[in-house]
């Protein structure tokens, strides 16, 4: 598998006619753009489909692994508890036996508790899962035990380490040596962050990264409910009105048509009618305006993919 | 205008397929592979191959962001699962057991002569200089280590450390001492292990540390003239024990080399190579300081005649040997 972030055309010329503000906020748009398509990974399949990975951030990975770290002290504190009730109802000797037991549990909590979870079908961890991310094998071939044990083992520097530097302190030389081992240990836990695929040491050593792998629900389609045919009737929109706007806003429509709220819907209802000079007919809601609108909208640019042309956005006048 | 849109009708054509799909993965990851009927399993190629295939059409006719979403999804998970592994924790383990792991130990001689020099040598040093002069053990241990095992203890305590009386301890003590002691190790261990990717130049040093520290206790018992005693205690759980420490260092060794030293491959390949291996090794290392922790908690405190822990130890090391170095018939594929 090739690792390289696919590259994509991006007109970022100024038009003619465009405002100061709107070209702007366009660039701003094409910057973040590039920047997530940095974060994706194409993995051609063994049937020739390209599946394109996107990796979890630094952020979501330091999130994630909060999560975990918190349900990890969760098991050990309960399990002290739990013992801590066993031994008041049995003999006193049995403490030692109780606390014999209690540290190599912690052992295995601290150490195996990734292991256990990313071995599994789903290859995360409780953390991981909660925010949709799973471990995969950098060369798209499957994950090996081998590797999740090796990503998990190297833990030990990259949190432990630095762990423990921060808790060594003592005389001046003591606190001086402190310091350069926090420097030092630092580079392991900061890792990530300066690679281009956002590996730990751990990744790098097991060959593994990690891919964000969400749960997408298939949700109904904006034009099935467009086209009934009173409201295909009803709108009608010119050749003229379906060229005022290109992808973006499309899914921009669908994102607001989507997810948000009756206010914003009309917000947008009025600047579409506004930018086409569309006249409201009579018992025409917003909404219907709205669906009917990205109905011929999606039409349109559809169309014209087929033909080989992606108009952008609104700025692309071809 | 009353046609629908070409991507909607795609869409409409496929979408019971994908939904499927979306099940029986859904089944899959939840319940495992068992949980599938073998309707299910044989259907499962068949819409996979279909999914990846309308994605890549999606691709390049539709503007519906939520379906080629959707789609992402649904391939990604459905490409895991049909070209993930489909081992149980079981097999895997045994395959770790018969194959996997002493694979790892018998391809790694040189790092474990390696490792074993830098533990051995550090012993070596550190016995010398005590025998030399015991002013050395107070510099290595500080000034209150080992529950006064040290140079200043008579002849009789210290004999008295190395045989369970049976009036003095209590049975739960020792058996928390060995769970700290397992603890303790095979956090060295996998330190060892971890420290390796800097070049393998801090395992070095915990490999000679903890020899020192070995070393400088075996010169006390030596030089009371009880050489012949201690090595019988310690090594009814050492040789285990210090074969999983250096195995470790081993590890951290072979992941330090592929670093430094990549060879004809890249240093992300080389890394990998030599990460995979050293994994199984670490691992190994635990189960071995747990059967170590074993042979020093109840073994040593139950067996208290010297031949006998002689024995124990010559016959740990000679399983060990066998074990990992013997050259066996590859399994039948």
């Amino acid at each position: 598998m090739t690792a390289t972030p696919p590259s994509r055309p991006v007109n970022t010329g100024r038009r003619p006619g465009i405002s100061m503000e709107a070209a702007v906020q366009r660039r701003a748009r094409l910057a973040e753009e590039m920047r997530v398509a940095k974060m994706v990974r194409r993995l051609v399949t063994p049937e020739g489909a390209a599946i394109r990975l996107k990796l979890a951030s630094a952020s979501e990975r330091a999130g994630a692994f909060m999560i975990d770290i918190a349900i990890q002290w969760a098991i050990v504190i309960a399990t002290l508890l739990g013992l801590n009730f066993v031994i008041g109802a049995l003999s006193p000797g049995s403490a030692n036996l109780a606390f014999a037991f209690w540290l190599v549990f912690f052992f295995f909590v601290r150490n195996f508790y990734y292991i256990f979870f990313e071995i599994g079908q789903r290859a995360a961890t409780p953390g991981k899962r909660i925010l949709g991310l799973r471990v995969a094998s950098r060369d798209g071939g499957r994950l090996t035990a081998n590797s999740v044990l090796a990503r998990n083992f190297i833990r030990e520097i990259e949190i432990g380490l630095p762990f423990q530097f921060a808790l060594m302190g003592g005389d001046q030389f003591g606190a001086w040596m402190a310091l350069f081992g926090l420097l030092w240990s630092g580079v392991f836990l900061l890792f990530p962050i300066f690679n281009r695929d956002k590996m730990r040491v751990g990744d790098l050593i097991a060959g593994t990264w990690v891919i964000k792998a969400p749960r997408a629900k298939l949700m109904d389609d904006i034009t099935s409910t467009a086209a009934r045919p009173d409201n295909s009737l009803r709108f009608a929109f010119t050749p003229a009105q379906t060229e005022a706007y290109g992808i973006h806003e499309l899914h921009v429509l669908e994102d607001v048509l989507r997810q948000s709220t009756p206010e914003i819907k009309a917000q947008v209802a009025t600047r579409i009618r506004a930018k086409i000079n569309w006249v409201r007919t009579e018992g025409e809601t917003d909404l219907l305006f709205l669906e009917a609108y990205y109905a011929a909208l999606r039409r349109r640019l559809e169309q014209r993919i087929l033909l080989g042309e992606r108009k952008s956005d609104k700025f692309d006048v071809r | 205008m009353t046609d629908l849109l070409k991507s909607y009708r795609f869409r409409e054509e496929r979408q019971s397929d994908w939904k499927r799909l979306d099940l029986i993965l859904t089944r899959a990851e939840n319940g495992g592979v068992k949980s599938l009927t073998d309707e299910q399993m044989l259907a499962l190629p068949r819409l996979y191959r279909q999914a990846v295939s309308s994605l890549s059409v999606a691709r390049s006719i539709s503007l519906d962001q939520n379906v080629i979403s959707y789609l992402e999804s649904l391939c990604t998970r459905a490409y895991f699962f049909v070209y993930g592994a489909r081992t149980t924790l079981g097999e895997r383990m045994m395959q770790f057991l018969r194959r996997d792991w002493p694979a790892a130990v018998s391809q790694s001689v040189w790092t474990t002569l390696l490792a074993a020099f830098f533990f051995f040598g550090g012993w070596a040093l550190a016995f010398f200089l005590c025998l030399q002069d015991m002013e050395w053990f107070w510099t290595f241990h500080g000034q209150n280590f080992f529950d006064g095992r040290n140079p200043d203890a008579t002849v009789e305590y210290l004999r008295s450390t190395i045989y369970t009386d049976e009036r003095t301890t209590g049975d739960g003590e020792l058996t928390a001492f060995s769970s700290f002691l397992f603890n303790n190790n095979a956090q060295i261990a996998l330190f060892a292990f971890a420290l390796g990717f800097a070049f393998g130049i801090p395992t070095a040093w915990l490999l000679v540390y903890n020899g020192v520290m070995i070393g400088s206790l075996y010169a006390v018992f030596w030089d009371k003239g009880l050489g012949y005693e201690f090595t019988g205690w310690l090594m009814i759980h050492g040789v285990t024990e210090l074969f999983a420490i250096v195995l470790a260092g081993a590890a951290g060794f072979a992941i330090g080399g592929a670093v430094a030293f990549p060879g004809g491959r890249t240093r992300l390949a080389s890394a990998r190579a030599a990460g995979q291996k050293a994994a199984t090794m670490a691992m190994g290392c635990v189960l071995m300081l747990i059967i170590a922790a074993l042979l020093e908690g109840f073994g040593r405190q139950l067996i208290n005649s010297d031949t006998v822990r002689y024995a124990v130890a010559g016959g740990t090391l000679v399983v060990w040997l066998v074990y990992f170095y013997v050259p066996r018939k590859a399994p039948d594929a």
